[in-house]
């Protein structure tokens, strides 16, 4: 199976590679658009400043999106996530790629209770919608988060976060998956999100 | 809801884990890439690795010993010690670290901060402030806690913050080692005048610290190395304890 990973500059790619191997897949990193054209499943992985998503050249952008098209399975993951919905505040001049509806936006501190960025383990909370990422992932379990932005809680989310305001943790349509938590970093839990992916990327479409 | 953290914190010398008493008359521990598997699977929520030396002799933390270490983690890792610019953050976190402790460069040039957040973003950037008591002020020190900085802890945890810090890692000299309890006051100080999370660090003797700096300190998390190393004290009796007394914590992994 050929899993490409999309490296924009963002954050931790051999982290992400080495997990996904772990969880049962050879990936590596996409070289450029025409890449996307063989990919059987696509990671878009990242942390930090959605600006860097401008990063990701116009063809990458284009190749990603008609793979989802073509129905390849693709999970974003923390500002993998962010990008599948149409923007964020925090650089509104940087398109997403408007999968999901809505923009992404700032949380808000509420002095020693809610601080930001919001960095650390907090309960993944189901919403009715089922779920195939979180199969397997018992209630009240955890994943490791650490960002300032989130996206707001539209249909397609099938599990929320709540943090000062409540956001979308986990995202699902067809065989497009985003994670505002870290799975490479969220322990067996984490892992158990990344071989759910696989499972789908797996499976004749 | 956010749990509040357990981080273990590796202290390496040459490669070796080492626990010092107020820094000083370091003790051997063990290998770290062996000890972070430990951590791994006794569900420690974070490991720092720090080059405690790495300052004072001028080298950069051993690249060796992070991706060791990274390997044998699937939680966030933060390395400190010797990262004196954004290359050398670059450098570390390339070798696996999600996040890096600023302290001395930082103080040093406090533009730092700026530079690896723009880089990186804020949340891989943890500035690391030592800090001992001076009548009621906190003084701060650098070069693992030899040299005296004309710096109030609180101002320069506000400062770093303003300038990009993601985080505080805050430690307690006259704490550190003692297993006497962590400073409360302290964090408690700290974590009141900046809107981002401090972890405490120094003087983790019994489960009873740690509740006391959850709560009364104010700390978002909190760190200990030598109780947990020797396995005085295990991270799951640990956590039980702090989830029966309202703390949240992540007791699944």
């Amino acid at each position: 199976m050929n899993v490409l990973l999309l490296n924009y500059g963002a954050g931790n790619v051999t982290s992400v590679l080495r997990a996904v191997a772990t969880a049962g897949a050879n990936p590596r990193v996409a070289i450029d658009s025409g890449d996307m054209a063989e990919a059987d499943a696509i990671v878009v992985p990242g942390v930090g400043q959605f600006g860097s998503c401008a990063a990701i050249p116009h063809r990458m952008r284009m190749a990603v999106f008609e793979a989802t098209r073509r129905g390849v399975p693709l999970l974003g993951i923390c500002l993998g996530l962010q990008w599948l919905f149409e923007g964020s505040d925090e650089a509104p001049e940087v398109p997403g790629l408007g999968l999901f509806p809505g923009r992404c936006s700032r949380l808000e501190t509420r002095g020693f209770s809610i601080k930001v960025p919001h960095v650390g383990w907090n309960a993944l909370d189901r919403t009715a919608r089922p779920s195939r990422l979180l199969d397997g992932v018992p209630a009240g379990a955890t994943g490791y988060f650490t960002h300032s932005y989130a996206a707001p809680v539209v249909a397609e989310t099938t599990a929320t976060a709540e943090h000062g305001a409540v956001f979308t943790a986990v995202v699902e349509r067809g065989a497009v998956f985003g994670v505002q938590c870290h799975p490479e970093k969220s322990g067996l839990i984490g892992l158990q999100i990344l071989r759910n992916f696989l499972t789908v990327a797996g499976s004749p479409r | 809801m956010l749990t509040r953290r357990i981080i273990a914190c590796l202290d390496v010398r040459d490669g070796v884990v080492v626990k010092g008493v107020n820094f000083s008359g370091l003790r051997d521990a063990g290998d770290p890439a062996e000890l972070a598997a430990r951590y791994n699977r006794a569900g420690i929520d974070e490991l720092v690795v720090l080059d405690v030396t790495a300052t004072l002799e001028s080298r950069g933390a051993s690249l060796i010993t992070v991706s060791a270490v990274a390997r044998e983690l699937f939680i966030p890792l933060t390395v400190g010690g010797g990262v004196r610019s954004a290359d050398d953050a670059r450098q570390v976190i390339d070798a696996g670290a999600d996040k890096v402790a600023l302290n001395s460069a930082a103080l040093r040039d406090p533009t730092i901060i700026g530079g690896v957040a723009r880089r990186y973003g804020s949340q891989a950037v943890v500035v690391a402030i030592d800090a001992r008591r001076d009548g009621s002020r906190f003084e701060v020190r650098s070069r693992s806690a030899t040299k005296a900085e004309s710096r109030d802890a609180v101002a320069w945890a506000r400062e770093a913050a303003d300038r990009g810090a993601g985080e505080i890692l805050l430690t307690s000299i006259d704490r550190d080692g003692t297993q006497t309890g962590f400073d409360c006051d302290l964090t408690a100080a700290v974590s009141d005048a900046v809107l981002i999370p401090v972890i405490a660090s120094g003087g983790a003797g019994k489960p009873a610290d740690f509740a006391e700096v959850l709560t009364r300190g104010r700390a978002d998390a909190a760190l200990a190395a030598s109780i947990l190393h020797d396995e005085t004290q295990s991270v799951r009796g640990l956590k039980a304890f702090l989830a029966e007394r309202g703390i949240p914590m992540r007791l699944e992994w």
